[in-house]
């Protein structure tokens, strides 16, 4: 049954040494489950020891038509027994569920690579939808990879007969079927899968039973078939990772959890208002879990009803909390000017996508740092910090509650689609190493007087909950008397609040910024926001190794900026900044510092690759 | 609330020390009275009390009263309402809102909050105009309101604000007269009622659109326009010479006359404010015809929003424990031993 073209000439095998890191994408159509299947072996990979990171391509239709190339969906997983920081540039496995998938993918895998495909699914008719004139797994067209054709469809539905289900149901264990062969590929254990789709279909014994058979089949397939060529075993030892506790976690999760742990570290309950957008839903989702922790989750209708609430909630003496992406926080940006004028806490959470407007919903970009820093009407600022990272979420999320609660302001949390989708593993943090940021209401006056709007040394004012005796205020965007929060709009007074809002913000204590890569000063730093961490990590690593005179510095705090950073770029003969955008941080940089920072940038939905990242330092230095 | 003790106020204790700022004889001052004046009856505490506004002239009302205020965003006030009632459903809240906020940029929150029914009392201040930017028609504005944005007078119709309340689910629907004597009593009654009680409050913007309400506000009008309803009462006015009563026909409410106090001879109908359809008709009426309905046209509690919501909680939560290590280990784990594992 399985044919192995293998035409593959020995330069072209020679061109990958034996791996470190193998990239395994799993392609097929946005019904076939392979985020799913992808999510499972992702588990699967992480329970090996290795190192990984994943990346998450779906369609923004739910179900696009069947067998379409704007319906495929894929899942790339790059790991490996080095460390890993980017979901990998180029697959060494393509695994196609149909001529479509195929299609959209099969470009980016690497000469000598492997394409698994289901040729069950290779019909004239899906052929058709794919554009193809003739079957590229019948014509020579694929010869620079390695073939392998199974015919998964029939494999599954022989494996899966004795259950009895219809062709339908039936086929559509065949995610499981290849996961059993990818499972078989890299040696690893069935076990926890098998755990999983019993508990999955825990209701429904007969599709758990039909799918594992499916998965073992799959699993049989590889040990027993004569599968020729380089296709084998293949066995990724442990990565080298400090020894501890691990789990997976993605960016959406990895908040959810940081926002529950900086709520708990400030002792205060949460109050979560949220409205359906992607790719931030998610945090809503899981949120709604952990009510136990002094998690309300509130589903508004609308995105500014959910950021009103939160505002609401806070000035009640809850932390509130919301989340979306950038046409929801567009929604919500007058509401954020409210808890500038009130000085109330409020963490806002934007989950990048493409834009502006509907945009690219389910792709990634990191194009809202504008609307972060600059995007509201008056001299409205408020602190902006970026997750570079799914694990590193968990951090700035709790660091997003300390700035909030400890200078009364509004904080923008950046993420993205990229991070909120990505697996990746984490180690499990010792909650006891965190400090605690207790908030103290104002419950009685002070001996001078109560004032709504009295400062502290940081320039916070009090925050009194209603319910609180002797100390009834009132208080609303109407620009505020200095001291006792009265209406005011005499000129010198808005001067006044104009510049303690800013001097309030701009006080920020935020860390010296440190250098992740290389020297203090020298020919180039490569500075990064956000999710561009992992590729720069990578491109920088192997720009050193040819001796390059290369440095990484990645920025949290987007603003205010940390105050050693003008001078340290000013140490580099030139500055790259790679962005998923058009140049906003390096705009950033060059107003704040007169630096001449070069943007490099991508906006194609898709994260940078390390190739382009590394022959743009190569370039620059040249 | 009901099981706390009393709380004994004056009118005093809930003026603040703001300088009020509405246009002389703007009917917003009475309502401030009226409130000011029921808050001592109501037996509740200031510190537990939360006024809560959109933008708007009516919506200055917060700082006029000493108690908690928040004068939020246009529109947005049942939505900030709705966060302070959840983090702390003790407090009593008060939403202060107009035509324009709260039935044209705050429509949908006003809807939200009425069908999902948290408990606060929402009082709207209708006075089918647009004050505070000087004099626009609003949603409630009749056709043909001529204004600076409309001078060749409205052409679109207007909404009705008891209507929208009653069809978004309101469980308490009541209205009052900015100058009556009877709006006290209306207050306590959207007080007492648990849930969300929307008051439309009938008030007079005596700069853009002075006198819109006479034919039944104003006094000579009062007695052979206004229909004040009361709960178990016929409904008669006309110092009683005049009811309404049920086209059995037509199923709609006609008029019919009351000779030497004989209101059952005559048909007239006996208010019953659990009665949704009754509600629906009374709201419905057309003024000029009928006289204009007014008092607590609908009351009938159901479940408040916020105990749902504080039940679940306690619900999921029974019998776990806020450990926050337990959480961050949560799923499936791993152990990296110091040795790395031998392949």
């Amino acid at each position: 049954m399985a044919t192995a073209a293998h035409k593959v000439t020995p330069k072209e095998a020679n061109a990958n040494p034996p791996p470190e890191a193998v990239v395994v994408r799993f392609a097929g159509d946005s019904g076939d489950g392979m985020q799913l299947t992808g999510g499972q072996f992702t588990l699967s990979t992480a329970l090996a020891g290795n190192d990984l990171a994943t990346f998450p391509d779906f369609p923004a239709e739910i179900r696009a038509p069947q067998g379409t190339l704007f319906g495929v969906s894929a899942f790339q997983i790059n790991f490996g027994s080095a460390s890993i920081e980017t979901a990998g540039d180029a697959p060494d496995v393509l695994i196609a569920m149909n001529p479509a998938a195929l299609a959209v993918n099969v470009d980016v895998l690497k000469p000598g690579g492997l394409i698994i495909a289901d040729e069950g699914e290779f019909t004239d008719r899906n052929l058709s939808k794919a554009k193809y004139e003739s079957n590229p797994l019948e014509d020579d067209s694929l010869a620079k990879w390695q073939l392998m054709k199974l015919n998964i469809s029939q494999l599954t539905l022989d494996a899966v007969k004795p259950f009895g289900l219809g062709n339908k149901e039936a086929l559509r264990c065949k995610n499981m079927w290849t996961l059993g062969l990818a499972l078989w590929m890299f040696d690893r254990d069935r076990q926890p899968i098998i755990d999983w789709l019993k508990a999955k279909f825990a209701k429904a014994p007969d599709i758990a039973e039909a799918n594992i058979a499916a998965l073992n089949a799959g699993h049989a397939y590889g040990e027993t078939a004569e599968i020729g060529g380089q296709v084998g075993q293949l066995h990724m030892p442990a990565a080298p990772v400090e020894p501890g506790l691990y789990r997976t976690v993605t960016g959406a999760e990895s908040i959810s959890l940081g926002l529950v742990a900086g709520t708990q570290l400030a002792e205060l309950p949460m109050f979560f208002g949220g409205y359906p957008i992607t790719p931030a839903s998610a945090i809503l989702h899981h949120l709604s879990r952990f009510k136990e922790y002094g998690v309300t989750t509130f589903q508004a209708e609308d995105e500014i009803a959910a950021v009103a609430a939160a505002i609401g909630a806070s000035y009640a003496g809850s932390l509130g909390v919301t989340s979306s992406s950038g046409p929801g926080i567009a929604l919500k940006t007058e509401a954020i000017g409210l808890a500038i004028m009130t000085e109330l806490p409020l963490v806002v959470v934007n989950s990048q996508r493409g834009g502006p407007s509907t945009g690219l919903p389910t792709k990634t970009e990191q194009s809202d740092l504008y609307q972060a820093v600059y995007g509201r009407n008056g001299d409205a600022p408020m602190p902006v910090i970026a997750a570079r990272s799914a694990a590193d979420c968990f951090d700035v999320a709790i660091e997003a509650c300390r700035i909030a609660t400890r200078y009364m302001t509004p904080v923008m949390l950046l993420t993205d689609g990229y991070i909120a989708n990505a697996a990746e593993p984490w180690k499990v943090p010792d909650m006891a190493g965190y400090e605690r940021f207790p908030v103290q209401f104002l419950e009685e006056a002070p001996e001078s007087g109560f004032e709504a709007y009295a400062r502290d040394e940081k320039l916070a004012r009090p925050w009194v909950k209603p319910g609180t005796p002797g100390l009834l205020h009132r208080i609303g965007g109407i620009e505020k008397k200095a001291g006792t929060g009265n209406i005011d709009y005499s000129p010198e007074n808005h001067q006044q609040m104009t510049d303690l809002r800013r001097d309030k913000v701009a006080g920020i204590a935020v860390p010296d910024q440190e250098v992740e890569q290389g020297e203090t000063s020298g020919k180039l730093a490569v500075v990064g926001w956000g999710s561009t961490f992992g590729p720069i990590t990578q491109a920088v690593r192997r720009a050193r190794k040819k001796g390059l005179d290369v440095a990484h510095i990645h920025i949290r705090h987007i603003w205010p900026l940390p105050k050693n950073l003008g001078q340290l770029l000013k140490g580099y003969d030139k500055v790259l900044v790679p962005e998923m955008n058009t140049g906003q941080l390096k705009t950033l940089l060059r107003d704040q510092f007169l630096v001449d920072a070069k943007p490099l940038n991508k906006v194609s939905g898709q994260p940078f690759r390390i190739a382009e990242i590394e022959e743009a330092i190569e370039s620059t230095l040249g | 609330m009901n099981e706390m003790t009393p709380v004994k106020t004056t009118l005093k204790d809930w003026e603040s020390d703001q300088e009020v700022r509405w246009c002389p004889g703007c009917g917003d001052y009475a309502v401030l009275k009226a409130v000011q004046r029921t808050m001592p009856d109501l037996g509740v505490a200031r510190e537990n009390t939360v006024f809560v506004s959109g933008i708007g002239c009516s919506s200055r009302f917060p700082y006029y009263m000493e108690t908690y205020g928040f004068h939020t965003i246009h529109g947005r006030a049942p939505a900030v309402a709705t966060g302070v009632k959840l983090a702390n459903p003790q407090l009593d809240v008060w939403i202060i809102t107009g035509d324009g906020d709260a039935l044209s940029i705050g429509g949908n929150h006003m809807m939200h909050l009425l069908r999902r029914n948290l408990n606060t009392q929402v009082l709207l201040f209708n006075n089918e105009i647009y004050g505070l930017t000087k004099g626009q028609y609003s949603p409630t504005s009749r056709v043909g309101t001529r204004s600076p944005s409309t001078p060749f007078g409205s052409v679109d119709r207007p909404a009705s604000p008891c209507a929208f309340a009653l069809g978004s689910g309101a469980r308490f629907v009541a209205r009052g007269i900015d100058v009556n004597k009877n709006l006290p009593a209306v207050l306590k009654a959207a007080h007492a009622h648990q849930g969300a009680a929307f008051v439309e409050i009938f008030q007079n913007c005596i700069v853009y659109n002075d006198d819109v309400f006479a034919p039944f506000a104003a006094k000579p009008n009062a007695a052979t326009s206004q229909l004040w309803v009361e709960h178990g009462e016929p409904m008669l006015f006309e110092k009683g010479t005049k009811g309404v009563a049920l086209d059995r026909d037509t199923l709609s409410l006609k008029i019919v006359d009351v000779t030497d106090g004989d209101w059952q001879g005559a048909g007239v109908l006996v208010h019953d404010q659990t009665n949704r359809m009754i509600a629906h008709l009374l709201i419905e009426m057309p003024f000029g015809e009928f006289p204009m309905a007014l008092g607590v046209l609908y009351d009938d509690p159901a479940p408040t929003f916020e105990s749902a919501v504080v039940e679940q909680n306690r619900a999921a939560s029974e019998g776990k424990v806020a450990d926050l290590q337990k959480l961050v280990a949560k799923g499936q784990t791993w152990q990296v031993t110091k040795e790395p594992r031998v392949e």
